[in-house]
């Protein structure tokens, strides 16, 4: 029976850090430009070339093992970790081995508000990423680009302490708003800057020893990560229904096929020859120095979920979406210095405004729409100047040109008419040309007064004041 | 004459660059064929280039060293832009690097002269520059002698007069033993204070770039131009600019020398051990006081560095794979047997043995039996130096156990060959300066001394050399080495 | 420790290199020459001795972050070294994944 069986789950994520410049040598940290552009000496690993650490790196290394909770080690080094692929130029990666920039953590993953697990982290370490390398399609060549050789990495390792592919997502997304929050990578997936290795095996429920963990590589999105391990759920199930032995080694997952493949087996593991790197001094994080990054550390999306929460009275819900980007929850509390119904901004930025952003798949600092234009469309709602309706089309123009709302509400005269000579007039004209509905609210058909009301919309352009046409259909039609 | 009497001659304009340059080209067409210290040496019309730029500064009273306008010779793992780098190696026969070394900037910044870039053993891995891919280079006090390397072409030029100086590496001995055995002096600074940036690495921990000349002078005015600090490597340290030439001529009286027992009894020729003795027995004159000591940790240096250095160099050496740059195999279209075909056809047989063996000690299950255990070592015997260093000012040593050696004496037998460092691998696993200097001679091919010193301690040891060169009164001898011509 | 043939060709493959069968053999006795003088560092009590990885007491050698592109010069000398190259690629025989 499936689901028989207890999931472990243990990830490596690797995350490119948020630079300038690479971190041993001064070329751009830069994805999509042409091959072999973003390269030097340093990073082609030519001869007689040497590294030199990047300060930015270390500090944006510091910052993730802080805001992952991890103990960040006084004294850390590299060390060279030798194989041979032709995207490692100098046929050995610069990486961390027993010193690791960090060491234990932990990250809290949520569901629905509720805390699901606390997921540990083993290890933080820094390393430098390697080159790219593509294959032609017939399969005669395979081209290398430097351009990502020596950007700068670090690897989070995680205790198998998952348990379910559904919790493997839930920790990467929560870990990617923790880097997106803190501004330590861009988290694009598709750009390769955040990438996932899953270990995985199974074990009978309530026993201790670990079963044979199969490693799987390849998995390029979050939905690639829960499906490649649903895969591999279902596939080390049935080995141990009957009675087989998983064997250990690293798969590889196949979007398309949506099914793993041997890569290779435990007894083909390479032997890395790890040693200390000579040409880079140690590194070595005294308190000051923690302190000091410490203090450029934002609040982080869970803390702030909890105080948008109990300072706004927002629902679990509101509080969730808001804080999945920083710039979205900033944006929200901003929004409030400007104008004081928390409730109504929400509403509006859950609603209309995030509809407008992701159908642009932009973020909302990327736009040309600010707290400030948000505030000013609340006020027009509240003075009773622009009908919802009309709020909406300004919202949108807003995004167009960001022009302020009441600026495009004069320019295009989308203005509520709240004239009662101009409004009685329309009204008149409107039951003049209605006299059967007007029969049937006098035989008691009060919902009548919606259709005349749409009618009035019509002729005003959906400018009419609705409460104040309400009212005077009323008076008119009760008289 | 030596490359400061030289630049004397250019300062007061009584030769010009230029003439010198002529010179030496001249020296190089009636020597080389019976030294073959070169593997490259550059069109005459370039170093003439670089000369008349030289004689301008010279002439307008700009001259930005001592050194400019002089001669001199690159060992060719020191990287030079557009000019063939080679290592000596089939793997790099060819590769010109796109960029100069941070040594290679300075000397001609300084305005000195590239002549050409001199022979090694391959990837400076031996002690004759007998594994050299190309050629091997003789001894110019005796055709038939190797050397001593890997440095052997710098020193040999040096010696033969086909550079006023030159520069080589020294990984555990690489420029003092063909010093040594060449007759003139090899200094190897303090580990970080010449930037590696440039130097093609062999042993990354160990390796340092220093000069090879005809005095100490020299080699003082050398260091002045290629000391300090360098953004581009690391390791090196930053620390104020040093005048290295400012020590020479101070008085040494005081100065305490040890000589550690374990340097001067078996394995030592007993002529070599006099010769030594002899010129230590001279520094008593100086008012330099001398002591035995016992340096235990000694006796291990070599077996510590014979796992440290090829460990370090499996690394570095993987990176001749045939994909970027070098000598490129491709019979097959296959990865795997790229890096085979590359690397076999690529390599000489002492850098595959040492590949191998470093490749092993870093091995999974071997690292902890021997890289580790050598770090260790090296630990005590940097500890068991600065121990010594307390109320000692320099250790004196001979370079090598050895004059230099009959040409393909020592080639099959690998232990024998690494022996010669003995003297000299200390030095690289402390992070010391050291440097020879000639002392004397057996059955007439020179005898060298080693001096080593506190950490940046340079200047006081050049200061102590210095005396001691006078002292000895053989400098005079090195200007007369007569050439055997043709071969 | 002695090391065998097998072992020194376990050696090989790691560091990518190949030897013929004489080569092996040849290897396997100069190896086990350079070991037994090596394991005279066996003598010494190493036991609670810190490893030296660097011999300068230096730490934290850190540059500015601060991006500088190369010149298109270096570019084409890299690639012209290149022993093959297309389209600003190092071209390489087929990797297979
Ligand atoms: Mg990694
Ligand atoms: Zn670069």
């Amino acid at each position: 029976m499936p689901g028989a069986y207890e999931v472990v789950i243990g990830l490596e994520v690797h995350v490119e850090l948020h630079t300038a410049s690479k971190i041993f040598c001064s070329c751009p940290n830069k994805f999509g430009n042409a091959p072999n552009t973003n390269v030097c000496p340093v990073c082609l690993g030519l001869p007689g070339t040497l590294p030199v650490f990047n300060k930015k790196a270390l500090e944006l290394s510091l910052r993730a093992a802080l805001a992952l909770d991890c103990q960040v080690n006084p004294f850390s080094r590299f060390a060279r970790k030798n194989y041979f692929y032709p995207d490692l130029p100098k046929a050995y990666q610069i990486s961390q081995y027993e010193y690791p920039i960090a060491g234990i953590g932990s990250l809290d993953i949520f569901k629905d508000g509720e805390l699901v697990r606390t997921v540990s982290i083993e290890r933080l370490h820094l390393e430098e990423d390697a080159g790219k390398l593509l294959h032609d399609d017939a399969n005669l060549s395979s081209y290398v680009d430097y351009n990502r050789c020596g950007v700068p990495l670090i690897e989070i390792v995680t205790a198998p302490d998952i348990r379910s592919s559904e919790e493997a997502r839930l920790f990467l997304e929560s870990l990617r708003r923790i880097l997106l929050y803190t501004e330590i990578s861009d988290c694009k997936m598709e750009e390769g800057s955040l990438r996932c290795d899953a270990n995985i095996s199974l074990r009978p429920p309530g026993t201790e020893a670990l079963g044979n963990k199969v490693e799987i590589k390849n998995m390029n999105s979050f939905k690639a990560v829960q499906r490649g391990l649903d895969h591999e759920v279902v596939r080390q199930t049935k080995i141990l229904d009957k009675g087989g032995r998983v064997s250990q080694g690293t798969r590889r997952w196949h979007e398309d096929k949506g099914l793993t493949s041997e890569m290779r087996s435990k007894e083909e593991e390479q032997d890395y020859r790890y040693f200390p790197e000579p040409d880079l001094p140690p590194v070595v994080v005294d308190d000051a120095m923690l302190k000091k990054i410490k203090n450029t550390l934002p609040e982080l999306p869970v803390a702030r979920y909890q105080r948008l929460m109990a300072d706004y009275g927002l629902s679990a819900y509101q509080a969730e979406i808001i804080t999945t980007e920083r710039s979205l929850a900033d944006f929200f509390e901003e929004t409030l210095h400007h104008y004081s119904q928390p409730q109504k901004v929400a509403n509006w930025l859950l609603g209309d405004v995030l509809k407008v952003i992701n159908l642009d798949a932009k973020e909302i600092d990327d736009t040309l729409f600010t707290p400030i234009h948000l505030a000013e469309l609340l006020d027009l709602i509240d003075g009773e100047q622009i009908s919802g309706p009309t709020a909406k089309e300004i919202l949108e123009e807003c995004f167009k040109d960001g022009k302020m709302p009441a600026v495009i509400m004069e320019e295009k005269g989308l203005g509520q008419i709240s004239d009662t000579d101009e409004l009685a007039k329309v009204v008149a004209v409107v039951l003049e040309e209605n006299q059967l509905a007007i029969k049937d609210y006098h035989e008691g058909n009060k919902k009548v007064i919606t259709y005349l009301m749409g009618n009035v919309m019509k002729i005003t352009g959906g400018k009419a004041n609705p409460q104040l046409v309400t009212a005077m259909l009323k008076e008119r039609l009760d008289k | 004459m030596t490359a400061y009497e030289a630049a004397q001659s250019l300062q007061r304009r009584e030769v010009s660059s230029q003439q010198l340059v002529k010179a030496v080209y001249e020296r190089i067409e009636a020597v080389e064929p019976a030294v073959r210290g070169f593997i490259t040496v550059l069109e005459q019309e370039k170093a003439l280039a670089a000369a008349s730029r030289a004689d301008e500064l010279l002439e307008k009273g700009q001259a930005p060293s001592p050194l400019t306008g002089i001669p001199m010779a690159l060992k060719d793992n020191l990287c030079t832009s557009g000019i063939p780098t080679t290592c000596a190696s089939r793997m790099l026969s060819d590769y010109r690097p796109p960029y100069d070394a941070f040594v290679a900037a300075k000397l001609q910044a300084a305005g000195t002269v590239l002549v050409g870039k001199t022979n090694m053993d391959e990837f400076a891995m031996g002690s004759s520059t007998e594994n050299s891919a190309f050629h091997i280079t003789l001894n110019p006090w005796d055709g038939e002698r190797v050397p001593g390397g890997s440095s052997g072409g710098s020193a040999a030029v040096v010696a033969a007069g086909e550079a006023f100086f030159a520069l080589g590496s020294d990984t555990g001995g690489s420029i003092r033993q063909p010093a040594s055995l060449c007759g003139v002096v090899g200094l190897k600074p303090t580990y970080g204070n010449v930037s590696r940036y440039g130097l093609i690495a062999f042993a990354s921990s160990l390796d340092q770039i220093g000069p090879l000349t005809r005095d100490v002078r020299d080699a003082a005015l050398v260091l002045d131009i290629i000391a300090g600090h360098d953004a581009r490597d690391s390791t090196s340290v930053p620390r104020e600019k040093e005048h290295y030439a400012d020590y020479l001529g101070k008085e040494v009286k005081g100065f305490k020398v040890a000589l550690p027992v374990e340097c001067f009894g078996e394995g030592l020729e007993k002529e070599i051990k006099d010769v030594v003795m002899q010129a230590v027995g001279k520094c008593a004159g100086l008012g330099v006081q001398m002591t035995e000591a016992s340096v235990p940790s000694t006796k291990y240096a070599l077996p510590a560095y014979y796992l440290v250095a090829p460990a370090e160099a499996s690394s570095n050496l993987a990176r001749y794979d045939g994909v970027q740059y070098g000598l490129s195999v491709r019979d097959e279209e296959n990865l795997l047997s790229l890096y085979w075909s590359t690397r076999k056809q690529g390599f000489g047989a002492e850098v595959k043995r040492r590949i191998m063996l470093g490749t092993y000690a870093l091995s999974s299950g071997y690292y902890d039996a021997y890289y580790l255990k050598a770090l260790k070592m090296r630990t005590l015997i940097r500890e068991e130096f600065v121990k010594l260093f307390k109320d000692h000012d320099f250790i004196v040593t001979p370079t090598s156990p050895t004059v230099a050696f009959k040409i393909g004496e020592q080639k099959d037998d690998p232990l024998t060959m690494y022996l010669n460092d003995i003297y000299t691998v200390t030095a690289n696993l402390a992070g010391f300066p050291a440097i020879s200097i000639p002392c004397g001679f057996v059955e007439g091919m020179p005898v060298g001394l080693q001096v080593i010193g506190r950490p940046f301690d340079e200047g006081r040891m050049l200061q102590f050399c210095y005396c001691l060169e006078d002292l000895l009164g053989i400098k005079g001898r090195l200007a007369t080495i007569d050439i055997k011509e043709g071969k | 420790m002695k090391v065998n043939k097998k072992d020194v060709e376990h050696v090989a493959a790691l560091a990518r290199l190949t030897f013929s069968s004489e080569e092996l053999e040849l290897y396997t006795e100069q190896f086990n020459d350079i070991l037994d003088y090596i394991n005279r560092l066996n003598e010494v009590d190493l036991e609670n001795v810190e490893p030296t990885s660097h011999v300068q007491p230096l730490k934290n050698v850190l540059r500015e972050d601060c991006a500088i592109t190369s010149s298109t010069d270096l570019r084409e000398a890299v690639l012209r070294e290149a022993p093959a190259a297309e389209h600003g690629y190092f071209k390489v025989p087929p990797v297979i994944e």
